[in-house]
């Protein structure tokens, strides 16, 4: 398994936000995680993610222990996310977005800034060349030198995307890739996540949309109150008794 | 008057000083520091203390700024666990706490009666004019370190940080690092300011270390604009004119006291921050929009 959630619990105050769940993604797996508003699922990915410590349990990422790993070192190791609501960098450019999430730490030092400078333009121009073939793949050259504040909100998600790209990610969390986007274009979408999921990089989904969950994933982890209430083939999980009920009984 | 000019040049190149580091830790990195002060007396006091017992006065400029770039680490660390807000009270206190240290540690500042005779940076008639050059070359020098940040590497993960520090976490960065490097760099040229300061005016004591003095710098960074240093130098040479200028409010208002005019002035600095955040909130040079 390339990450081995198990028994995760997150606790704000007494409210039990996630209760021991468990999941697991292989390498190269697209996952979807699905439930209605509340059920833990984006609490459940910030634990994994390491904006929120887990109170118990463990998590295993590609073979480390990454349990108490900040969240810096997580992503460090390929463990990416996007974020529901997007955390785009307003005021600088689409392109410095991405120039920002490449893996940097040798230039991004006041001395570079001083005295290193020709090394530092070079690195910026290799990495210029993998934003812009990033951007082209996800069809955003247009916006490449626009401010990022005044992307829509269906392009900040792209965009979110596209810096996780920039890490090189072995496994990206995607916290509701489809919420914001508009509706003629989650087929896009869609088929850019395929490209992913080809090019062997494993994706955890947390989704409304479930048809499109459906058509993506292998397997599907359904979260109802904190814990994970049904998981297998997305068909049959989202057919089964358990989860139909914890949707009310219906819109499926 | 061409002394008096000298030296209203002066104390506005010493508080641009002040404002080019407070700008690199607001403008760039999005670090509220209501502290600022705290390392202008850090540096105020050292080079003053160190100059006396016969170090150069260049030297011990030097080191009153490294004293106090050290002296950020701390707050720095506060930095990393307190959000915006509370990272500023607690730099607000820290500047309190440095302030009363000052004025209790008598064995070493004299406190309250504060340190009279600080040595000056040139002697002679001129010693002035060779003090506001010699300024203008380290603001310059200043400038110069910050521009080459702004177009670096390691200046976009500072924007980055003023624009979503959680989202530069999940990229894999420990913003630790970032924010203590630039607090330590703002107040090395907070401490170089001090230095400058007591040197020039030759006597310091605690009551001239008040908060006041940060929020001035604030004042010159907003009228200025946030994150240009051009903003900077500009905005804290309007600010000294403004209070420097508004001295004179008493000789066309008969029939008001010295302690009236004091007041009259901040009213009427005050007044003109009201109408640049209404009409012109990126102030004189900031690029549009709010910041």
């Amino acid at each position: 398994m390339m990450l081995d959630v198990s028994d995760v619990t997150v606790s704000y105050g007494p409210f039990l936000a996630v209760d021991r769940a468990s999941l697991q993604v292989g390498a190269g797996e697209t996952v979807g995680l699905a439930g209605t508003n509340g059920a833990g699922k984006s609490t459940l990915f910030a634990a994994i993610a390491g904006q929120i410590m887990a109170d118990t349990g463990r998590m295993v990422f590609d073979d480390h222990a990454i349990t108490n790993h900040p969240a810096h070192q997580r992503a460090r190791l390929g463990l990416c996310r996007t974020f529901q609501v997007p955390r785009e960098f307003g005021r600088l450019s689409v392109l410095e977005n991405l120039l920002v999430a490449a893996p940097g730490d040798r230039m991004e030092t006041m001395w570079s800034a001083w005295f290193a400078r020709g090394a530092m333009r070079r690195k910026t121009q290799q990495l210029t060349v993998q934003a812009d073939g990033i951007l082209a793949m996800l069809g955003m050259s247009g916006l490449r030198d626009l401010p990022a504040a005044g992307l829509s909100g269906g392009q900040k998600k792209l965009l979110e995307l596209a810096r996780v790209l920039m890490h090189r990610p072995r496994l990206i969390l995607l916290d509701e890739p489809f919420a914001g986007v508009n509706p003629v274009r989650i087929g896009e979408v869609m088929e850019i996540f395929r490209r992913l999921k080809d090019s062997g990089i494993a994706l955890l989904i947390v989704e409304h949309h479930l048809q499109a969950l459906k058509a993506l994933s292998s397997r599907l982890y359904v979260m109802d109150q904190g814990r994970v209430i049904a998981q297998g083939d997305p068909a049959e999980v989202l057919a089964s008794r358990i989860v139909q009920d914890a949707y009310m009984g219906g819109v499926l | 008057m061409s002394a008096y000019l000298i030296a209203i040049c002066i104390i506005g190149l010493i508080y641009a000083l002040l404002a080019i580091g407070l700008n690199i830790e607001y403008g760039e990195t999005g670090l509220i520091n209501f502290g600022h002060v705290a390392y202008f007396a850090i540096g105020a006091y050292a080079s003053a203390l160190l100059s006396l017992r016969g170090v150069p006065v260049s030297l011990s400029i030097l080191l009153a700024g490294l004293l106090a770039a050290v002296a950020a680490i701390p707050i720095g660390f506060a930095a990393l666990r307190l959000k915006d807000d509370y990272f500023a009270i607690v730099t607000l206190g820290f500047a309190e706490a440095v302030r009363i240290t000052i004025q209790q540690e008598e064995w070493l500042t004299h406190g309250v009666q504060g340190i009279a005779a600080i040595p000056g940076l040139a002697a002679g008639a001129s010693g002035n004019s060779v003090f506001l050059a010699i300024l203008l070359l380290v603001v310059l020098c200043a400038m110069g370190s910050v521009y080459l940040i702004q177009h670096s590497a390691f200046g976009r993960v500072l924007r980055a940080i003023r624009d979503n520090e959680v989202a530069v976490v999940a990229l894999g960065k420990r913003t630790a690092g970032f924010k203590v490097k630039v607090l330590m760099f703002g107040s090395f040229f907070g401490g170089v300011a001090g230095a400058f300061y007591s040197h020039f005016i030759s006597f310091i004591s605690p009551e001239q270390f008040v908060a006041l003095v940060t929020f001035y710098v604030w004042m010159s960074i907003i009228l200025g604009g946030v994150g240009t240093m051009r903003g900077s130098l500009v905005g804290s040479l309007v600010l000294v004119l403004l209070l420097e200028g508004s001295r004179f409010i008493g000789d066309f208002l008969p029939g008001v006291s010295d302690l009236q005019v004091a007041h009259l002035r901040l009213g009427v600095i005050g007044f003109i921050l009201v109408m640049f955040s209404l009409y012109r909130p990126q102030g004189l040079f900031g690029k549009g929009g709010r910041a």
